[in-house]
């Protein structure tokens, strides 16, 4: 392959993105969100561990996925609109909220950002919520799935997902969508973060790439 | 009302060497000039009445209203300058709207009255404005903190309260509010008893006609702030009516 006549390698000029495995879902009384840790520029990977995982408040998270700055500084700047909002208010911000900031920013700049934020949380008005924010709509929904990644587990978390699944089970079907996800799209790889959210707190896991469950081919 | 300033109350920048703001407290005066409104919280929801004198016979029924709506689920009772409190309504309807639109959900009570109340805070400060001459109580409910009631004066401070007054009779109407037990009356019950309070604070020989203006908000309006029903409200007037033709014949057999 001939060499580009440019100075700098290709992958400087290339957008930062997190293509990537996001995912968050809803049961009686919290959410789980989880995501994959790998931030490319077109073929380099850039870190293999990011994550992708941003508090917005004590019991709100969003999930990052889309050009990795656009995402990180809409997630920076509703963090502050969030502390500002519940100093206001007097109280603990709903997940609505949060949402709703997340949305603003994403319809008003739909042009110039490129990033899709899931929001997801506990409240104490409304238990475990998980919004979705993409192209600046606002949707609740018992489950979402986004960034590049995801194209590749529709077919399994529609057919995994039930009703009333449990935390526990929650969390099996957050890592399992990422493993699958993490095998088969070259965006997303590296470990598996996952937060676990309800009314006695947060709580932060990590799964090395190693250690994920294995399917086929594995 | 013989308090005089002697120049220390021309402007709001200015205080007396006591540390008053007289024009903050003459505003005060303008609201008690006007005639009585109250809001009391009950059990489930809130309900306000307001005693609007009718100045002219030419006057068409149900025109002039002091009870406003500040999105769906808040309503708004004013005393003193009615164009001073028109223009604080929109300023609360507009508070509420942008609420909603950043935030997504309704507006908590508290943090309206908390942004009206700077609103009007905001006009003590300056020789170039003049303080609001108006108060105004807040009221709504909602599913999960229940029924809320909040009240703002022209100094810009706002207080929650089970039950409150504001205008000419509001010290009688406090008296015959504190008899109630609100917390454990319905708003069914408190209608009732709020027209027969405004009727009981209406001074028949200084002003003659009246009209009752009721709102209410709470459960049995699933949260949303509406005027009482028709029936409802001609049911708590003859109510009041009977509960005063009562205190007069047992006045005259004490005789």
């Amino acid at each position: 392959m001939l060499e580009e006549s440019s100075l700098q390698p290709e992958w400087l000029s290339e957008e930062v993105s997190t293509g990537t495995t996001i995912i968050a879902i809803a049961f009686e009384g919290g959410v789980v969100i989880g995501s994959d840790s790998r931030v490319s520029a077109g073929a380099s990977v850039v870190n293999r561990v990011m994550n992708k995982l941003s508090p917005l408040h004590d019991k709100i998270y969003c999930a990052l996925s889309g050009s990795a700055a656009d995402a990180q500084t809409m997630a920076e700047i509703v963090n502050y609109q969030l502390d500002v909002h519940s100093i206001e208010v007097g109280e603990d911000p709903l997940v609505r909220s949060a949402a709703t900031l997340v949305k603003n920013i994403s319809y008003k700049y739909k042009e110039e950002l490129s990033a899709h934020l899931i929001v997801a949380g506990w409240d104490r008005r409304a238990g475990g919520q998980v919004y979705v924010t993409l192209d600046g709509l606002l949707a609740r929904q018992p489950f979402a799935i986004g960034g590049s990644g995801s194209s590749y587990i529709y077919g399994f978390v529609d057919a995994e997902y039930r009703q009333g699944m449990t935390k526990k089970d929650c969390q099996e079907f957050v890592v399992n969508a990422l493993a699958l996800a993490m095998n088969r799209d070259g965006s997303s790889g590296g470990v598996a973060y996952f937060v676990t959210i309800d009314k006695d707190g947060t709580d932060e896991k990590c799964i090395l790439g190693n250690k994920l469950p294995t399917f086929f081919d594995e | 009302m013989s308090s005089i300033g002697t120049g220390y109350d021309l402007s709001a920048s200015t205080f007396s060497p006591d540390g008053r703001v007289f024009q903050v407290e003459y505003a005060m005066k303008a609201v008690e000039n006007s005639s009585t409104a109250i809001g009391i919280r009950c059990k489930d929801g809130v309900v306000f009445g307001v005693e609007k004198l009718v100045l002219s016979k030419l006057y068409e029924q149900g025109s002039n209203k002091r009870i406003f709506n500040i999105d769906r689920h808040v309503g708004m009772a004013v005393a003193g300058l009615l164009a001073d409190a028109r223009s604080l309504s929109e300023v609360a309807r507009e508070e509420a709207s942008n609420f909603r639109s950043n935030y997504g959900h309704d507006i908590p009570l508290k943090h309206l009255a908390d942004r009206v109340a700077m609103y009007v805070h905001a006009y003590t400060l300056y020789s170039a404005v003049r303080p609001f001459g108006c108060s105004f109580i807040l009221g709504s409910h909602d599913e999960d903190d229940g029924p809320q009631l909040y009240m703002v004066d022209p100094s810009g401070i706002s207080y929650g309260y089970w039950g409150c007054a504001i205008g000419k009779a509001k010290q009688a109407a406090k008296t015959e509010i504190e008899k109630l037990q609100m917390k454990d009356m319905t708003c069914r019950e408190l209608v009732k008893e709020v027209a027969k309070i405004i009727y009981i604070v209406h001074d028949e020989v200084k002003d003659k006609a009246f009209e009752l203006e009721l709102s209410w908000v709470g459960e049995v309006t699933k949260g949303r702030h509406e005027l009482v029903p028709k029936d409802i409200k001609e049911e708590a007037e003859k109510y009041a009516k009977d509960s005063l033709e009562e205190e007069d014949d047992s006045d005259e057999d004490n005789m």
